[in-house]
C-alpha cells in the first residue's frame, strides 16, 4: 500500500482536518470575537463542499475495510450539500445561543464528527468498520441533541437517543456477530459468496436490519423519532430527519443489493409489510400532530415508507431512484426545517396554529413552505413528484401493483396534512399572526438553496440520468 | 417556438409578469392581455388546424417531440386534433371571462390572477400532451390551486370545501398514477421498448388481463374529475364555495379533463377493458344523471343548483362515451364544449346576482328581471339553451348524444337511455322554475330596487360567453366536421 491511496480518502481527511482546525482556532480566537468561528466553520465546510466535486477513482483500500467508488462519492457530495444548507440555516442560531455559551466550537466538531462517521459507514467494505461509522455517526448526535442545556426537554431529548441508539446499535452488533459466526469473515465481499438461506443467517440479518432500521425510523422502530425531534434543537433535528435518514438508507440499500441478494426472498417480504406500516402509521400519526418539529417527525417516517418502495424492486431502476429520491427529499426537509428555524430563532413559536396568516405578514417564508410541503407531498411541477413517481415506478417494474396502490393512497392521506399547514398559512388570518422580520444573509442564502434544488432537481433530467448511470455498479 | 408550446409558454410568461405587478390594477390589466394573448393563439389554431388537416391526415398534428428522461423514456411530446383544439378554443374563452369577472377583486389580486393562469396552463398543457407522463404533470398543475383558489377567495364554509376537492381530485390523480403505470409496464407487449406517448401505446395490443385491470383505475381517476357518481359529492360543496372565477373555470373547463382523460386514455389506450367494464360504469353515469336532475330540483341555493346541473350534464358526456357509439361520442364533445360555455356563464351571472343582492337562496331573490334587464334576458337565453333549446349549443349535444345511445340495439342500452333522457324533462323543470322564481314575478325584497346595473366589464365577459353558444347552435357544422374527423382513430381502435 503506497501513500498515494490515501488521497483516495479524500473527504474523510479534509473533513477530519476541518475539525482539527476549529479545534485549534477555538483556542487563539480571543473570548469577545468566538462568533467569527461560525463564519469560519461554514467557509471550511463550503471549501470541502466544493472540493468533493472532483471526481475519485473507485478502489479499495485498507485490506477492503474501506471502499470508495463514484455513487458512493456521488452521495457524499449530496450530504455534504445538505449539511452545507444546514450550516447556513443555524448560523444565526449558533451564533445568538450557542456561542453565548462558550459551545460554538464543540457544537461544528460534534456535527462534523458525526459526519465524518457517516462517510465511513457508508464507504466500509466490512461490517467493523461498518459499526464504527455508524457509532461515530451516532454519538455526537446525542450529545447535540441535548445541547440547549437550559431546556429540559432537550437533555430529555439526548437521554432518549442516545438510549435508544445503543439498544439498536447492539441488536446491530448481535446480528452481524451471528452473521460472522455463519459466514465466517466480516468482509463483504467474502461475505457475498458464502452467504445462504440458512436460519442463523436469516436471524443475523434480521436482528442487523432492525438495527438499521432505528436509523431510518422504520415501523416499528419509529418511537423515539418525534420525542428527539420535538426535544432537539431544530437544526439537530433537521440533521437527524435528512443526513442521518440519507446516510443510514444509503448503506441500507447497498447491503441489500450486494452482500444480501441472496437473501431477497426474505427481505422482500419484510420491506413489503414494513413499507405499508410505516406509510400509514407515519401518516395517520402526523395528521394529529399540532407542534411543527412533531409533525415533520412524522412526515419523514411517512417518506421513509416511500423510500422502501424503490428498495423492494432491487434493481437498478430501484438503485437510482432512491439515490434521486433520497437527494430531492434532503432539498425538500431541509427547507421545510429552515422555516421552522427561522421562525423559532425569531419568536420562540413552533406550533401549527402559530402559523396562522403567515402569508400576509411574511410571504416569502410562506412561499419557501409552500414548495417545500407541496415537494414533500410530490405535487408537480416541484421535485419531490418526480421523486416520487420514479420510487413507484421501480416497485411497479417489479410488479409491485397493490403497493404502488397503497403507496398513492398514502400520498393523499400525506396530502391531507400538508395542506393543513398551508391552511395555517394562506386560508387564515390568524388573531395574532408573526410580525413580519427579515432573515440574516446565511438563513436567506440557506433557504435559496434549497428552492433552487426544489425547483431544477425535477425537471432537469440529465441528473437523474446520472445517477442511474452510477447506479449500475451495484447490479 | 412551435404554436403548441405556446400555450404553455404564454400563460407562464404572464403568471412571472404578475410576480412583479403591484396592486389590482396592473394585476387585472397583465392577465386581461395574457388570457387575450390566449384566446388570439387559440383562434389562429383552430385556422391553422383546419389548414393543416387539409395537407395532412395523421392521427394528431403539430407534432413536438423533445426527450426528457431518457431512461423511462418520457418525452415532452406535443400533438393536437380537433377535439384538443375545440377545447383549447374553450379553455381560452373561459380564462378570458373569468378575467373579466374577476375585474374586482378585492383580497390579494396578484396572487389570485396567478393561481387562476396556473390552473389554466395545467388545462393547456393538459389538452395538447400526448405523453402520459407529461400530461399526468399537467393533470396535477390544473388541480392543486383549486386549494388556494377556493381556500382563500371562496365563501361559505370555505376550508371545509377546499379540503374536500382537493383531497378527491388528488386521490383520484393517485388512482390514476397506478392505471397509467399498469399501462406503461404494459406498453412494451408487442416487443417494443417501454413508453408513455399515447400514439405509440394506442398501436400495441396490451394483454387483455393488463386492460381489465387497468381500465377501471384509469377510467375512475379520470371520471372523478368528471364528476362521475358516487364520486360527485366534491363538486356542489366546491362550487358552492368557489369564487365566481374559479367556478366557471373549474365546471367550465377543468371538470372537462375528466371527459377528455376518459376518452382520450382510458377508453382509447385499454379498449378491451372499456368494452368489458363499460356495462358497469354506464349504470353509474346514468345514474349520475338522472340523480344530478333530481338533486338541482331540490336546492335553494343557485350556485349548487347549478352545481347539480353539473354533474347531471357531465353525467351525459360519460354516459355518451360509454355508449360506444360514434354520434353519441360526437354528441359527447359537443356537450362538453357546450357544457362548458353555458356552465360557466351560469357561474358568472349567479356570481353578478350575488355580488348584487349578498344572497343566493332562491327563496330570497324575485322580479330581478325588471331592475337587472340584462343579466336577466342573459339568464334567461342561458337557462333555455341549457336545457336543450334548438339553435343553442346544448339541443345540439343532447340530440347526438341520445339518436347515439338509441342505435345499441339491446334492450339494457335502451332502458339506460330512456333513464337519461328523463333528465332533459327534470332539467326544464328545474330551469323553467328557477327563471320563473327570480327572474319574472314581483320583486321580492324593496332593497333591491337600486342594485346597480351591469358593468362594461361584466358585460364583455357575458358577450365572449354567449357568442360561441349561438354559433355553436346556429352553424355547428364545423365543429362537428373538426371533431367527427378526430373521431376516425377512436372508432378504429374501440369499435
Amino acid at each position: 500500500m503506497d501513500f498515494s491511496s490515501f488521497l483516495l480518502m479524500r473527504q474523510e481527511i479534509i473533513l477530519l482536518a476541518i475539525i482539527l482546525l476549529l479545534l485549534i482556532a477555538e483556542i487563539f480566537i480571543p473570548k469577545n470575537k468566538k462568533s467569527s468561528i461560525v463564519h469560519l466553520a461554514i467557509f471550511f465546510f463550503g471549501i470541502h463542499t466544493a472540493v468533493g466535486f472532483f471526481a475519485i477513482n473507485e478502489c479499495s483500500i485498507f485490506g477492503g475495510s474501506f471502499q470508495t467508488n463514484n455513487l458512493i462519492h456521488f452521495f457524499k457530495n449530496v450530504l455534504n450539500i445538505g449539511v452545507f444548507i444546514l450550516l447556513l440555516q443555524s448560523a444565526d442560531w449558533i451564533q445568538e445561543k450557542i456561542v453565548a455559551q462558550d459551545k460554538g466550537t464543540e457544537f461544528f466538531i460534534l456535527l462534523f464528527s458525526s459526519l465524518l462517521g457517516m462517510y465511513f459507514m457508508i464507504s466500509s467494505g466490512d461490517f467493523l468498520m461498518f459499526y464504527i461509522g455508524l457509532e461515530l455517526s451516532t454519538l455526537p448526535v446525542a450529545a447535540l441533541a441535548a445541547y440547549e442545556t437550559s431546556k429540559r426537554i432537550s437533555s430529555e431529548s439526548g437521554i432518549k437517543l442516545i438510549l435508544s441508539a445503543g439498544l439498536a446499535s447492539g441488536i446491530s452488533l448481535f446480528g452481524i456477530s451471528l452473521l460472522y459466526a455463519t459466514s465466517g469473515s466480516i468482509f463483504f465481499h467474502d461475505i457475498i459468496g458464502t452467504i445462504s438461506a440458512s436460519n442463523l443467517t436469516i436471524l443475523g440479518f434480521i436482528l442487523f436490519f432492525s438495527g438499521l432500521s432505528f436509523k431510518i425510523s422504520l415501523v416499528p422502530f419509529h418511537f423515539w423519532t418525534a420525542d428527539v425531534y420535538e426535544g432537539a434543537p431544530i437544526s439537530v433535528a433537521s440533521y437527524l430527519s435528512v443526513i442521518s435518514k440519507g446516510a443510514a438508507v444509503f448503506i441500507l440499500m447497498i447491503l441489500l443489493f450486494t452482500i444480501f441478494k441472496p437473501l431477497m426472498h426474505v427481505w422482500e417480504n419484510m420491506v413489503y409489510v414494513i413499507a405499508i406500516a410505516t406509510m400509514f402509521i407515519g401518516n395517520l400519526f402526523a395528521i394529529r400532530q399540532q407542534n411543527m418539529k412533531r409533525f415533520l417527525a412524522f412526515s419523514s417516517i411517512a417518506q421513509a415508507g416511500f423510500i422502501l418502495l424503490g428498495l423492494i424492486s432491487g434493481t437498478q431502476l430501484g438503485t437510482a431512484t432512491v439515490v434521486y429520491f433520497v437527494m430531492i427529499y434532503i432539498f425538500s426537509n431541509l427547507a421545510a426545517f429552515g422555516v421552522v428555524q427561522a421562525i423559532s430563532s425569531k419568536t420562540g413559536k413552533e406550533k401549527m396554529t402559530d402559523y396562522e396568516g403567515l402569508y400576509r405578514t411574511n410571504p416569502k417564508l410562506s412561499l419557501v413552505m409552500l414548495l417545500a410541503l407541496f415537494s414533500l407531498a410530490g405535487i408537480p411541477p416541484v421535485a419531490g413528484f418526480f421523486g416520487k413517481f420514479f420510487l413507484f415506478t421501480a416497485a411497479a417494474s417489479e410488479g409491485y401493483y397493490l403497493l404502488v396502490f397503497l403507496a398513492v393512497v398514502n400520498v393523499t392521506i400525506s396530502l391531507y396534512y400538508y395542506l393543513l399547514v398551508v391552511r395555517a398559512m394562506f386560508l387564515r388570518k390568524g388573531e395574532n399572526p408573526i410580525p413580519f422580520f427579515k432573515n440574516k444573509l446565511y438563513m436567506r442564502l440557506g433557504l435559496i438553496i434549497t428552492v433552487i434544488g426544489i425547483v431544477v432537481l425535477g425537471l432537469y433530467s440529465p441528473l437523474y440520468e446520472y445517477i442511474y448511470e452510477l447506479s449500475s455498479i451495484y447490479n | 417556438m412551435d404554436i403548441l408550446s405556446l400555450f404553455v409558454v404564454v400563460p407562464v410568461l404572464t403568471i412571472l409578469a404578475l410576480v412583479f405587478t403591484k396592486g389590482l390594477k396592473q394585476a387585472r390589466l397583465v392577465s386581461m392581455v395574457g388570457s387575450m394573448v390566449q384566446l388570439g393563439m387559440a383562434i389562429n389554431l383552430v385556422f391553422a388546424y383546419f389548414k393543416e388537416r387539409a395537407i395532412n391526415d395523421s392521427i394528431m398534428v403539430f407534432m413536438k417531440d423533445v426527450v426528457w428522461f431518457e431512461q423511462f423514456n418520457i418525452h415532452y411530446a406535443l400533438g393536437v386534433d380537433g377535439i384538443s383544439v375545440a377545447l383549447l378554443l374553450l379553455t381560452s374563452i373561459v380564462v378570458l371571462a373569468g378575467v373579466f369577472i374577476s375585474w374586482k377583486m378585492p383580497d390579494l389580486p396578484k396572487e389570485f390572477f396567478i393561481s387562476l393562469l396556473i390552473l389554466a396552463t395545467g388545462v393547456y398543457g393538459f389538452f395538447i400532451s400526448i405523453d402520459l407522463f407529461t400530461m399526468f404533470v399537467f393533470y396535477e398543475i390544473a388541480v392543486i390551486p383549486m386549494y388556494l383558489l377556493i381556500g382563500i377567495w371562496g365563501s361559505g364554509p370555505k376550508e371545509y370545501s377546499a379540503m374536500k376537492l382537493t383531497l378527491m381530485l388528488m386521490g383520484a390523480s393517485a388512482v390514476l398514477l397506478v392505471g397509467v403505470l399498469g399501462i406503461y409496464f404494459n406498453s412494451n407487449a408487442d416487443g417494443g421498448a417501454l413508453t408513455f406517448n399515447i400514439l405509440e401505446i394506442s398501436q400495441v395490443n396490451i394483454p387483455i388481463e393488463a386492460q381489465k385491470l387497468f381500465f377501471p383505475l384509469t377510467f375512475v381517476g379520470f371520471a372523478v374529475l368528471g364528476a362521475l357518481f358516487p364520486f360527485h359529492t366534491w363538486s356542489p360543496d366546491g362550487h358552492a364555495s368557489a369564487p365566481t372565477a374559479v367556478s366557471m373555470l373549474h365546471a367550465g373547463v377543468l371538470m372537462k379533463l375528466g371527459g377528455y382523460g376518459v376518452f382520450r386514455i382510458a377508453m382509447f389506450l385499454l379498449p378491451e377493458g372499456a368494452v368489458h367494464w363499460s356495462w358497469f360504469f354506464i349504470i353509474l353515469a346514468a345514474i349520475g344523471v338522472v340523480y344530478g336532475a333530481f338533486g338541482a330540483i331540490r336546492q335553494t341555493d343557485l350556485k349548487y343548483i347549478n352545481a347539480y346541473a353539473s354533474v347531471s350534464h357531465l353525467g351525459l358526456v360519460l354516459f355518451a362515451l360509454l355508449t360506444l357509439n360514434k354520434i353519441a361520442w360526437n354528441g359527447a364533445i359537443i356537450q362538453s364544449l357546450s357544457h362548458g360555455l353555458l356552465t360557466a356563464m351560469f357561474f358568472a351571472l349567479i356570481g353578478m346576482i350575488y355580488g348584487r343582492t349578498k344572497t343566493r337562496d332562491i327563496n330570497k331573490l324575485g322580479g330581478l328581471m325588471k331592475i337587472l334587464p340584462f343579466i336577466g334576458a342573459i339568464y334567461v337565453i342561458t337557462g333555455l339553451a341549457y336545457l336543450g333549446l334548438p339553435g343553442f349549443s346544448g339541443f345540439v349535444a343532447e340530440m347526438n348524444i341520445f339518436v347515439g345511445a338509441f342505435e345499441n340495439p339491446d334492450t339494457f342500452h335502451r332502458v339506460l337511455t330512456i333513464l337519461a333522457v328523463s333528465s332533459i324533462v327534470v332539467t326544464a323543470v328545474y330551469i323553467l322554475r328557477l327563471v320563473g322564481k327570480i327572474m319574472m314575478g314581483p320583486l321580492a325584497n324593496e332593497e333591491f330596487k337600486d342594485l346597480p346595473k351591469a358593468t362594461w366589464f361584466e358585460k364583455t365577459g357575458i358577450l365572449l360567453l354567449l357568442i360561441p353558444i349561438v354559433a355553436m347552435g346556429v352553424a355547428p357544422l364545423w365543429l362537428s366536421d373538426m371533431i367527427m374527423a378526430s373521431l376516425e382513430p377512436f372508432i378504429k381502435g374501440v369499435l
